[in-house]
């Protein structure tokens, strides 16, 4: 409608990969047409369809899925430039993404010529590690080095059981009836959520938001429909926590997601996961076709972009448009995906819900990613309020002149606060967070000022633009920081770096730019990085 | 309808409704100022059901679509009117206390069933019962409508089709529900008020009624005679039987405008005189014996127009008109006194207030008033009174006085009928850029006016009938023939064609058309040509 689009046309291939995401065009001669307002939500699967068949995204691909999807070409354009790992000029089919963010450096991690450099990717265990994309008619993603490695920890497990047993994850055999599931429709949905409300269950996903009283607050919304989304777009540096369960307990998640569902009342759920887990991707739909659970399950795939987990912006990119946060209140338990209340909850969060209804093992534990200068890098699970210097020595962590918690959006540590209780609580009163589990460990060799110019350059790049605090205040705090890196301070650098940290925390729309600046002002004033 | 020539509702209303119909609308090309209220109804979650042969760009907005026949609009409409009443959306306290001849209008649809308009229309039955539940559940509902149900030889019954859809729901007379005819111009509204039209007098005052006539003659030191005068298709009747031998034309072009172009060109070269007022020197004026060159409405004159919501608006003078072209006020006053009648000032405020004395539904509405109120919607009728947002409240009054009559339609088939030789469905409209013959929007060169004027096809009937894209075209209807470039056009299904009017000296489009006419409204059905495609 009223679109005024680009000559160029797309190939017979690219037709091909556009159409199997948006269907076949309608022959002409039909008395009947309707206009589905969702359809721009195929958007950004068609983009990715189109570059996944050619390598990147021609403007005959765009201006095809512009006209299929009733969206103007210039709006297409700003979505399809939105997402770091769709490519609007044209480059080979097969691209290696070489991660250089903050544990792969620590490992090493070089761009070979012709490769391209990436924020984490995820795999911080294995690092160093990279991405192969490689385009055409049976399009793939290597994740590399392609093994994952065997669990860390082997004992008084919860969550990872099932992982640390070896149990074959592409079978629903395997995984056996779904007994939480059945559990919680004899229970009603009334008596689930007040079970999760009793327990002590809080989101996972950095905000610590109690699930019980989430669910609540959805479940009572007179709006229908109700959605369920399971925010699977880790993306914080260091984390790589939801990978694992997607890739190994893949059916764990299916039926949690069809509890929430049942709880909440909603007959759609989606899980939204980064496009740099292709294992993830493959076994979540491989569980999801197996298993019948009552409940519609989309896995919805990102194409590079950190801000997309921040849980509004997820919803814009859901349904098609940049993916800009939006303004909270209102909350996205009245007005969510599609304006409708919607429940989001992080893949750890979810995992949680089996076996409290269920009702076995009643400890509350939480999943810790440690990497850096460790011996046994990994994912390991403490219960809550463990001290992280017990966490340290089961790692076998070298000894630290500093420990990064909470990831890019977290803070630096020094030696002497490593005995603080892993809880919330415990993370606070050292004023940190344990936001989503990362453990990064700087040996004595590490070099601290590259790890804060690296986080610096990691939120400028990732900055939505969309307000003015993160988008101005990331772009002036990285470059304080190399003036002071390079020795040419300009007048007090550190006063105005203080002043942007304030500025972002309390000005910006989203968690991005507010968390912007907390892991370098923490590198300034608690360990002293830069500070003279 | 029912008594006054205005559609019901507002602005304010459509863009609260839960559902807009525009049924033989293509808005969003041809009402973009009315478009932009319905997509801030579509915005805030309100349906769109689009009723046209053609998939415009108003129907590709359109959460539904039905792409009906051409001529085919009391079928779909009676089946909808049947299967309202078939599902129970009657609003019955209404139908018993606010209409009349609800049980002839029952049976006069009782035939059309949706199968049986699916057969005629071509629309099928499961889209024409969602258009009725649509219809019969919503809440406020705006069904607007314009040339694709008037430009037809049975324009009026195609209206009283639809009205019987809101009398039968009772989706008429209260906030939020209503029946709009979109106006073409800024002031087509206004020209009606003003008693540009032949039966009424200002205000739609009814001319055969003795106390109103005597009313205006004192006024005006005139007599009237008590009878109705022609409109334009009357017109050229008379001059064809030799009866009217002059004519005053005034911001019109019939020479192109018109249906069966050649008989109008004919017609009006016959005259003994032919006066022709406008901005421009069109193609009619090239005919005229005297021409008056007027001023511009926007920038050059002081005055009002009244829009499709009934609201009158101030214009006022920013410059002086060039060379010799006078306000139109000047003219006619200038006339009169030449003809030896003295009407006054030509003052617009002057002309105004004496219209307010003579039309209770301008009463209310003084200079002072519209500048403070940014216009007023009539009927406004004393000082005090703030204008109406929508009108015929009357029918939802404790009692009923004047009660709205059901009118049963029959369906009567375009006069212009396919057959071998003439094959194909040639129906005529407009696009965004372009107004009408293009006195006003041709003469300039713009990069919207892409290609010109052409025939557009669908893709099938253009390999069908071995007419390549962007190839030239003879095209032929039992009247006239013409040539244009062709284009294929994939919105449009075989068997239709589509061509504007507005490039008459490209394409003099309406060579072809037929002047087949409502004698209620004296519209010509330029949208049912028959017509056939030859090789140049």
């Amino acid at each position: 409608m009223d679109l005024k689009l680009l000559d160029a046309e797309p190939t017979a291939a690219e037709r091909e990969a556009i159409d199997a995401v948006v269907g076949a065009e309608a022959a002409n001669g039909n008395r009947v047409a309707r206009r589905d307002r969702h359809r721009r939500q195929l958007l950004l699967p068609a983009l990715r369809a189109a570059q996944r068949r050619v390598g990147w995204v021609t403007p005959g691909a765009l201006g095809y899925t512009s006209r299929r999807l009733d969206v103007p070409p210039a709006d297409a354009y700003g979505v399809a430039t939105f997402y770091a790992l769709l490519a609007l000029e044209e480059r080979p089919p097969e691209v290696l993404h070489v991660c250089t963010d903050l544990s792969c450096r620590l490992a090493g991690a070089q761009v070979p010529e012709g490769a391209t450099p990436s924020p984490c990717l995820g795999l911080c265990e294995r690092a160093p590690a990279s991405l192969r994309t490689i385009a055409g008619a049976e399009p793939r993603e290597e994740q590399i080095p392609p093994s994952s490695p065997p669990l860390p920890q082997s004992s008084d497990l919860k969550l990872l059981r099932r992982i640390a047993d070896g149990l074959d994850p592409t079978s629903l055999e395997a995984y056996g009836a779904f007994r939480a599931l059945e559990r919680a429709r004899e229970l009603g949905p009334e008596r689930v959520i007040e079970l999760v409300k009793a327990s002590p269950l809080l989101g996972r996903g950095g905000a610590a938001f109690p699930t019980g009283v989430k669910w609540e607050a959805v479940a009572g919304q007179p709006a229908k429909p109700h959605y369920l989304v399971c925010n699977a777009d880790e993306s914080e540096p260091g984390t790589f926590k939801d990978r694992v369960l997607m890739e190994q307990d893949p059916f764990a998640l299916v039926e949690a997601i069809a509890i929430a569902a049942y709880a909440t009342g909603c007959e759609q759920a989606f899980i939204y996961v980064r496009a740099e887990y292709p294992l993830a991707h493959a076994r979540l739909q491989n569980a999801i076709d197996a298993a019948d659970v009552g409940v519609e399950i989309e896995v919805r795939i990102g194409a590079g972009a950190y801000v997309c987990g921040e849980e509004t912006a997820l919803f814009q990119s859901i349904e098609g448009y940049r993916g800009e946060p939006r303004n909270k209140p209102p909350f996205p338990v009245e007005v969510g995906l599609y304006g409708k209340p919607t429940v989001v909850n992080n893949v750890e969060t979810l995992l949680n819900v089996p076996e409290i209804l269920l009702g076995g093992d009643d400890r509350d534990t939480r999943l810790f990613c440690v990497s850096g200068n460790v011996a046994r890098p990994g994912l390991y699970e403490l219960e809550l309020g463990t001290l992280l210097s017990e966490l340290l020595e089961l790692a076998g962590a070298e000894p630290a002149k500093a420990v990064l918690l909470g990831g890019a959006a977290g803070s630096f540590l020094r030696p002497d606060q490593l005995d603080l209780p892993l809880s919330f609580e415990g993370a606070r009163d050292a004023g940190a967070t344990l936001g989503s589990g990362v453990v990064i460990v700087y040996g004595e060799q590490a070099d601290l000022v590259d790890a804060i110019l690296r986080i610096a350059e990691f939120f400028r790049d990732e900055s939505c633009g969309q307000c003015v605090p993160c988008r101005i205040g990331t772009v002036r705090q990285e470059e304080a920081l190399h003036r002071l890196a390079s020795g040419k301070p300009q007048g007090d650098e550190i006063a105005v770096l203080t002043d942007l940290t304030q500025v972002m925390r309390d000005a910006s729309i989203c968690g991005l730019g507010q968390t912007a600046a907390n892991a370098v002002d923490s590198a300034i004033h608690n360990l002293g990085v830069l500070a003279q | 309808m029912f008594g006054a020539g205005g559609g019901t509702s507002s602005y304010e209303e459509t863009r609260a409704a839960d559902l807009i119909i525009l049924w033989g609308s293509n808005a969003r090309e041809a009402h973009p100022i009315f478009f932009h209220h319905v997509l801030k109804a579509v915005n805030n979650g309100a349906q769109l059901m689009v009723v046209d042969p053609r998939r415009t760009p108003s129907a590709q907005w359109a959460d539904l679509w039905l792409g009906l026949d051409v001529g085919t609009d009391i079928p779909l409409a009676n089946a909808v009117g049947r299967e309202i009443i078939e599902a129970g959306f009657v609003d019955t306290e209404f139908v018993e206390r606010a209409t009349t001849g609800f049980d002839a209008y029952r049976e006069s649809v009782e035939p059309w069933t949706l199968e049986e308009a699916e057969r005629v229309t071509g629309v099928p039955a499961d889209a024409i019962r969602e258009l009725a539940h649509a219809y019969g559940q919503a809440q406020n509902v705006q069904l607007c409508w314009t040339l694709g149900i008037t430009e037809h030889h049975n324009a009026v019954d195609n209206v009283f089709a639809l009205i019987n859809l809101a009398l039968l729901t009772g989706k008429v007379g209260k906030w939020g529900s209503g029946l709009q005819p979109l106006r073409g111009q800024n002031n087509v509204q206004g020209g009606g008020d003003m008693g540009a039209i032949p039966n009424k007098l200002p205000g739609f005052q009814e001319i055969l009624d003795d106390g109103i006539r005597a009313k205006f003659d004192t006024a005006w030191g005139s007599s009237m005679p008590a009878q109705h005068g022609l409109h334009l298709t009357g017109m050229f009747e008379a001059m064809e039987q030799g009866e009217l031998k002059a004519v005053y034309v005034v911001g019109e072009n019939p020479a192109q405008g018109e249906a069966d172009q050649q008989r109008a060109e004919r017609l009006l070269r016959g005259l003994d005189h032919l006066v022709v007022q406008d901005l421009f020197r069109t193609a009619t004026a090239e005919l005229a014996d005297v021409v008056l060159p007027a001023a511009a409405t926007l920038g050059e004159v002081e005055g009002t127009v009244t829009s499709s919501e009934r609201r009158v608006q101030r214009v006022r003078k920013a410059y002086d008109p060039p060379g010799e072209a006078r306000d139109d006020i000047e003219i006619v006053y200038e006339l009169g006194r030449r003809l030896g009648h003295d009407l006054g000032s030509p003052r617009a405020e002057d002309v105004w207030n004496e219209l307010r004395s003579l039309s209770p539904m301008h009463a209310g509405m003084s200079y002072a008033r519209l500048d403070e109120l940014g216009g007023i919607q009539w009927p406004c009728r004393d000082e005090t009174d703030p204008g109406s947002l929508y009108i015929h409240d009357r029918l939802w009054a404790d009692v009923v006085e004047e009660r709205a009559p059901f009118q049963p339609v029959e369906h009567d088939p375009p006069v212009d009928t396919l057959d071998d030789d003439f094959p194909l469905r040639l129906t005529t409209g407009r696009r965004l850029e372009s107004f009408n013959t293009g006195v006003q929007s041709g003469r300039f060169s713009s990069p919207l006016h892409v290609g010109g004027e052409a025939i557009l096809l669908a893709p099938e009937d253009g390999e069908r009938y071995g007419v390549a894209d962007g190839s030239r075209v003879r095209i032929v209807s039992r009247r006239g023939s013409v040539e244009a470039p062709a284009r294929y056009d994939a919105t449009l299904r075989p068997g239709l064609a589509f061509m504007n009017l507005h490039f008459p000296d490209e394409v003099a489009t309406n060579v072809l058309t037929i002047d087949a006419t409502d004698p209620k409204s004296g519209t010509a059905e330029f949208k049912a040509t028959a017509i056939r495609l030859e090789a140049v």
